[in-house]
């Protein structure tokens, strides 16, 4: 695995990026400062960064409505980020999308959704333009294990295996959708078991451990971009905070989460780094304070820029 | 009749529960409908009275949802149906109007699909183009499908009691910005017969006919107007179908002009259906200015808060339009 030390305190710094960017759009939240609603991803920053950290620069990806990291990991401007949350005219989509919706088409983010499932069939037709165009490259589709039970999931894996589409099913387990655990939701264990369907390759990973989530996504990744067809990765992980901003977490314990924090994938990856003689602590340090920083200068952008006037109500509808 | 002061979402799950204890084949099934109480906290503490036979958490699948709620509605069930955000009823479309809506036509009159189907429509929460549409006028739109849309907590609960026992399929769309408003409800049983429109308003000067969101800001206008002399009638249908013309074409024949509000896109909206029963109505030679259409922008709805009310009528709105017309 050559895996440089660049490369890896890259994933540490996008993982810290996603972090410090939810943390602050959650305390904007509660200040009343961001409007709305939003997903946030803190705990999971390992499978958003480990498995986009799979892709070249000009491969695709579908995001969800918890796609903040996937974002980040796609190498998106923080500052068009935060003020995109802001719903200001300098962000991401002119301040007309809103957390659920940031897209990033330069970068091949072709955007996050705001309908569970929204993006199994835009990653099928997106593989199927790079299939026909023969660009070589891949399509990334993120999606929730209970994303998992909308027919468009099973309708879009048939039709990506039948055709052989160079596309990655990337499933973000996160135990619940909602409030619906995944034992309650789905017949299968794991949501790579629905690979098995489909004949094509699934596999279960540590979503919490960004080498092996790249290391499986690439392998993928690889396996789609010479024509050998999909697959589906997942990676298993959790959520800690509430599904959204109305959320009692009254479907789980407070021991359960506990415990998934304890396995912190950036604090686990931190060590991981320290004991490999990778960094030292004071280096860890200096990335997490430049980190932090990075968010302040996306504030600042984002505080910087200016609500869509008026004249911008009608525009964008149509090409 | 003791009245009690309930919000509107109290009111929908009053008629839930009543219905429920009323009638062993009522049940409800959606998505966090159970111990989560809903996304918006309107089945909140059913689950423990009911348990998870009747209050029954599905997993992310709208189309089956819909679907099953007919399968079981044909076999001697009532169902009812959520869908989290109406913007989803998309999923749940071919489930909804290909088969609930024309089981009982196109088997010659045999079959009976009491479902109803409850979702929250509108905007008004930022949560942008695919959470905050009104798609009502696709409803309407199917033969076979009742079509309610509810304004206040009296309104709600006595139509959703009608909606759980009626013997068709029946769209109840909630409007999540008036969730947690409060009004009189009466204690006692009741229930609203479909089709009879509220006369929110007496007026003389103008009749105002608006839906769901649209009848608070209508009420709110009047208030304005009425200082200025402007005497406004304010008509909500309550249910779109099947649509009380009649008290709308005797307002139109008092007042002698009408202006219809809606949240929901004007292309293609309910509004243009309304105008056109008017003009196809003896109130036509009364009429002594052109109808108005007070309506959604024809965009999708924009995240920016400004922009999002910008995009939908607000009070002022229908205030200039009342202004413009008398
Ligand atoms: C079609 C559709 N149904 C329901 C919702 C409401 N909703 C938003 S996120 C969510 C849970 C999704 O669960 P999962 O796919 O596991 O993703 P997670 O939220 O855990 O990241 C639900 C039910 C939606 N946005 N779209
Ligand atoms: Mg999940």
């Amino acid at each position: 695995m050559t895996l440089n030390k660049e490369t890896l305190l890259n994933w540490y710094k996008k993982m810290l990026h996603t972090r410090f960017f939810e943390s602050q759009v959650d305390a904007f939240f509660a200040k009343g400062m961001i409007h709305g609603t939003t997903h946030l991803s803190i705990g999971q920053e390992a499978f958003a960064i480990g498995s986009t950290a799979a892709l070249h620069a000009d491969d695709l990806i579908t995001s969800t409505h918890r796609g903040h990291g996937e974002c980040i990991g796609k190498d998106a401007d923080l500052n068009r980020m935060m003020a995109e949350l802001m719903g200001k005219s300098n962000g991401y989509c002119k301040g007309k999308g809103g957390s659920m919706h940031i897209a990033d088409l330069e970068k091949g983010n072709l955007g996050a959704n705001g309908v569970v499932g929204g993006g199994f069939a835009i990653a099928v037709g997106a593989a199927l333009t790079q299939q026909m165009k023969k660009t070589g490259k891949v399509v990334l589709c993120f999606f929730g294990d209970g994303a998992s039970n909308e027919g468009s999931f099973h309708e879009a894996l048939n039709l990506a295996s039948i055709w052989k589409l160079p596309v990655v099913f990337m499933c973000t387990n996160n135990h619940y959708g909602m409030s619906m655990s995944v034992s309650r939701s789905t017949a299968v264990a794991n949501i790579a078991d629905r690979a098995a369907s489909y004949e094509m390759p699934g596999i279960t990973v540590d979503g919490n451990d960004p080498i092996k989530v790249y290391e499986a996504t690439l392998a993928a990744v690889e396996r789609a971009r010479s024509g050998e067809g999909p697959s589906i990765v997942e990676g298993i992980t959790y959520r800690w905070l509430g599904h959204s901003k109305s959320d009692a977490n009254r479907y789980r314990t407070k021991e359960e989460i506990e415990a998934w924090k304890d396995r912190c994938p950036i604090k686990a990856f931190e060590q991981y780094l320290i004991k490999n003689n990778i960094i030292s602590q004071q280096e860890s340090d200096e990335i997490t304070a430049g980190a932090k920083d990075d968010i302040v200068r996306a504030v600042e952008f984002a505080q910087q820029g200016s609500y869509p006037g008026i004249e911008t109500l009608e525009e964008d509808v149509y090409a | 009749m003791t009245m009690a002061l309930i919000t509107y979402k109290e009111a929908v799950r009053q008629a839930m529960q009543e219905e429920m204890r009323r009638d062993e084949n009522v049940f409800l099934l959606g998505e966090d409908v159970g111990v989560y109480g809903g996304a918006f906290g309107v089945s909140l503490g059913m689950l423990e009275e009911f348990g998870e036979e009747r209050v029954r958490d599905t997993p992310i699948s709208e189309g089956v949802i819909a679907g099953a709620a007919a399968g079981a509605a044909v076999t001697g069930l009532r169902p009812i149906a959520e869908i989290m955000f109406s913007d989803f009823i998309t999923i749940a479309m071919d489930s909804l109007v290909n088969q609930a809506a024309k089981m009982r036509y196109m088997f010659g009159g045999k079959a009976k699909v009491p479902m109803v189907l409850r979702m929250p429509g509108g905007s008004g929460t930022g949560a942008a183009a695919q959470h905050s549409q009104s798609l009502e006028a696709w409803l309407v739109h199917v033969p076979g499908l009742k079509v309610v849309m509810p304004s206040t907590p009296y309104d709600v609960k006595g139509l959703l009691k009608t909606a759980i026992r009626d013997d068709n399929p029946v769209v109840f769309i909630e409007t999540k910005t008036v969730y947690n408003k409060k009004g009189e409800v009466p204690e006692e049983d009741y229930a609203i017969p479909f089709g009879v429109a509220d006369i929110k308003r007496v007026g003389k000067d103008v009749t105002v006919f608006a839906t769901g969101v649209m009848v608070h800001r209508s009420l709110e206008a009047a208030e304005i107007l009425a200082k200025e002399g402007i005497d406004v009638e304010v008509i909500d249908p309550r249910t779109l179908v099947p649509f009380d013309k009649e008290t709308l074409v005797k307002s139109v024949i008092k007042t002698g002009k009408l202006i219809i509000v809606h949240e929901a896109c004007k292309r293609g909206g309910f509004g243009g259906e309304v105008a056109a029963e008017v003009m196809e109505s003896e109130a036509f030679d009364y009429l002594d200015a052109p109808i108005k259409r007070v309506a959604g922008k024809n965009i999708p709805i924009p995240y920016c808060m400004e922009l999002e009310k910008s995009a939908v009528p607000q009070v002022d709105d229908i205030v200039n339009a009342v202004r413009e017309i008398v």
